[in-house]
């Protein structure tokens, strides 16, 4: 390492061993080197920081993609008009989408309560057919519809109006497009809690924080080393995950990559600071454990990683807008899906700023080393 | 030759009640192996922690080459080196590695490939410190103290848990950096290590020095160099104490586990008398040893408990 050269200094009064002489950043340089070698060395951490976000981005990713025909299944209750409505239905436009049972009417509405079927259609006794569905079943309104629209078609209606319809699942608008920054921004909060505070308590119990402040070493080497080796994986992370997106979902990623990392990296140390601050007294890996889950977990759920927090009420939006992770998230999807600018991100940059700092300066008032 | 650390009226309580430290004076020389000797909870720990600089005392003085870790701590760091009681350095690391990450946070620290030399861990050089035994970890924690070529080195129990060969090991080293001009400071709770490696030592208990000496001196303090332990048959045991402290040469008496104890100068001027005195009251001897009085002894005797006993 270029840091450290060997020296010959001329012996002193003790038995001179030989001695070399370290530069300035010696010690934050090998320090970095250390946590890094540590890192790659343990593959629990591969796994969380590197496999898990993937996995959960392709299992969701596959969970809610766009289905190639949106398909209904229906049961016509048994009687002499079943064949009548199965024949109407086979000849309408929409067959391809309608999947039809015929069966007995008390098998055919445990069945609907089961959720296996969308909508129950009853020929009554005029040649007429009764619809049964569930209003607060989307699927089943919409099978209703859809339905009766081809039954009313194949039985001669003649519409009014011509109408035509085009599919509109252009990459950037799916449910794939808004969950990868999520994922992004939820990955760089693990690994910046986990990285630091785990990382921190775990060497303190260790006694290790303790046996490095009985060297010369600085302080803020030892800080500044742990927040390099975070960015470090920081910028790898962002690649898997984006690359992951752009090759298997083929993501479009509009924003410019170096405003890509430049947010990130705002993130990792804002998050770095929370997990200082999280650990900045704890004593047992249980204790900071417990504390960095009661920090992350309500922000999985109300800071819009796997779902909008728009569908939270009115009066919780500033509460919600004021976390750190909603800014990331929010200034991370601004970036990759709409290609914003890092300036129109201010205000966000603000929160995470403020969050990162105010807990950097608590955790350095509180620390302690032993 | 001079004073490498001085500690005057030193006083530690935790949380304002528990007193671990209770009025602690302390002079150790330049070039001196000098031991904290006392059994477990006398505040070793806490005594050493304070002179090294990583517990502030409660109040009192302290002094480490001259200086105050107040005004100078860094200058201090950069000429101590410090073994805690159990540090876990980072297992997926070497040695090697280890030993170069401490190395660094030092001006002039020393070649680490002769450092691994002289502790006998160039084998495992490049092993994972996970796959280290007991007695390599130690050793390797020692290195991480000696890399900085210190002036003094503090080990706290640095041989508690250890296998006889690892031990001597260890002490082979402690010696070696003090033959090379270098103070120690040890805490232990063994008689033989405070006996064999240390110049001087302090007895400590309940927070305070309860003796200060050499080894020959302490134990010198006791009267006698030996030890005789005897028992006597049911009928004998009603005869005072007073009679066994009567006989010629017996500087002092105390029971322990109805064995009886005499410090003795000369054990073939009194055992003789001995026999005489246990065969006139009609009784009968049921044990008799002798044995080369140690600090156990010592320790004993001052605090009326043995060393290992919590």
């Amino acid at each position: 390492m270029a840091v450290s050269q060997p020296v010959v200094i001329p012996p002193s009064s003790k038995a001179a061993p030989p001695v070399r002489q370290n530069g300035r950043w010696s010690g934050y340089a090998h320090l970095l080197a250390a946590r890094m070698k540590e890192m790659r060395r343990e593959p629990e951490v591969i796994f969380w920081v590197f496999v898990f976000p993937l996995l959960l981005a392709i299992g969701l990713g596959i969970a809610f993609r766009e289905k190639p025909a949106n398909t209904t299944s229906i049961a016509i209750v048994a009687g002499p008009q079943a064949q009548n409505a199965l024949d109407l239905l086979h000849r309408s436009a929409q067959s391809s989408a309608i999947h039809a049972d015929v069966v007995p009417l008390q098998q055919a509405e445990q069945a609907f309560r089961l959720g296996k079927y969308d909508l129950l259609v009853q020929p009554d006794d005029h040649g007429g057919f009764q619809y049964r569905y569930d209003p607060a079943r989307p699927e089943s309104v919409l099978s209703r519809n859809e339905v009766d629209d081809a039954l009313q078609n194949a039985a001669g209606r003649k519409n009014p109006l011509s109408t035509s319809s085009v599919v509109s699942n252009k990459p950037g608008a799916r449910y794939i497009d808004f969950l990868i920054p999520g994922l992004l921004g939820m990955n760089i909060m693990n690994a910046a809690m986990w990285g630091i505070g785990f990382a921190l308590v775990d060497m303190r119990q260790r006694k290790l924080l303790k046996r490095f402040v009985g060297t010369p070493m600085r302080r803020s080497d030892f800080m500044l080393a742990l927040a390099s080796s975070r960015l470090l994986l920081m910028i790898i992370e962002v690649a898997i995950l984006l690359g992951a997106g752009i090759l298997i979902f083929h993501m479009e990623v509009l924003g410019s990559w170096l405003t890509i990392l430049l947010i990130s990296a705002i993130g990792a140390i804002a998050f770095s600071g929370v997990g200082l601050l999280t650990a900045c007294r704890a004593q047992k890996i249980e204790t900071a454990s417990g504390l960095i889950n009661v920090v992350m977990m309500p922000m999985w759920i109300l800071s819009g990683v796997f779902f909008s927090y728009a569908r939270f009420p009115a009066v919780c939006q500033p509460f919600l807008k004021a976390l750190p992770l909603t800014a990331l998230n929010d200034a991370l999807r601004a970036t990759i899906l709409q290609g914003s600018s890092l300036a129109s991100q201010a205000d966000r940059i603000l929160v995470m700023v403020i969050w990162g700092g105010v807990s950097f300066v608590l955790a350095v008032r509180w620390f302690r080393w032993t | 030759m001079s004073t490498a650390i001085l500690c005057q009226d030193l006083r530690k309580s935790y949380d304002g009640k528990l007193e671990a430290v209770r009025g602690l004076n302390l002079e150790i020389q330049s070039g001196e192996c000098f031991g904290l000797l006392g059994p477990n909870g006398a505040g070793k720990t806490t005594t050493i922690e304070i002179l090294e600089g990583l517990l502030s005392p409660s109040s009192g003085k302290v002094t480490v080459l001259g200086r105050t870790w107040q005004r100078e701590e860094r200058e201090l760091r950069e000429r101590l080196g410090i073994s805690l009681q159990e540090t876990r350095l980072s297992e997926k690391l070497t040695v090697r590695e280890t030993l170069e990450l401490f190395a660094s946070f030092y001006r002039r620290p020393r070649a680490t490939g002769e450092v691994l030399a002289e502790l006998q861990l160039q084998e495992k050089a490049d092993a994972w410190v996970g796959k280290l035994s007991g007695g390599q970890r130690q050793r390797l924690a020692v290195a991480t103290a000696l890399v900085g070529n210190p002036e003094i080195l503090f080990l706290d129990e640095p041989t508690t848990g250890l296998d006889p060969q690892s031990r001597r090991q260890l002490w082979d080293i402690v010696r070696d950096f003090q033959k090379q001009g270098g103070t120690i400071l040890l805490t232990t709770h063994y008689m033989d290590e405070a006996e064999r490696l240390c110049d001087r030592l302090a007895i400590m208990d309940h927070g305070q020095v309860i003796t200060e000496g050499t080894p020959a001196e302490l134990i010198a303090k006791l009267g006698g160099n030996h030890v005789i332990e005897f028992a006597v048959s049911e009928n004998g045991s009603k005869i005072p104490m007073e009679r066994w402290r009567g006989l010629p040469g017996v500087e002092s008496v105390w029971p322990e586990d109805g064995l009886i104890s005499l410090n003795v100068r000369e054990p073939h001027l009194t055992i003789p008398v001995l026999l005489d005195a246990v065969a006139s009251q009609g009784a009968k001897l049921q044990h008799l040893t002798t044995r080369q009085a140690s600090l156990e002894d010592v320790f004993v005797r001052l605090t009326g408990r043995h060393l290992r006993e919590n």
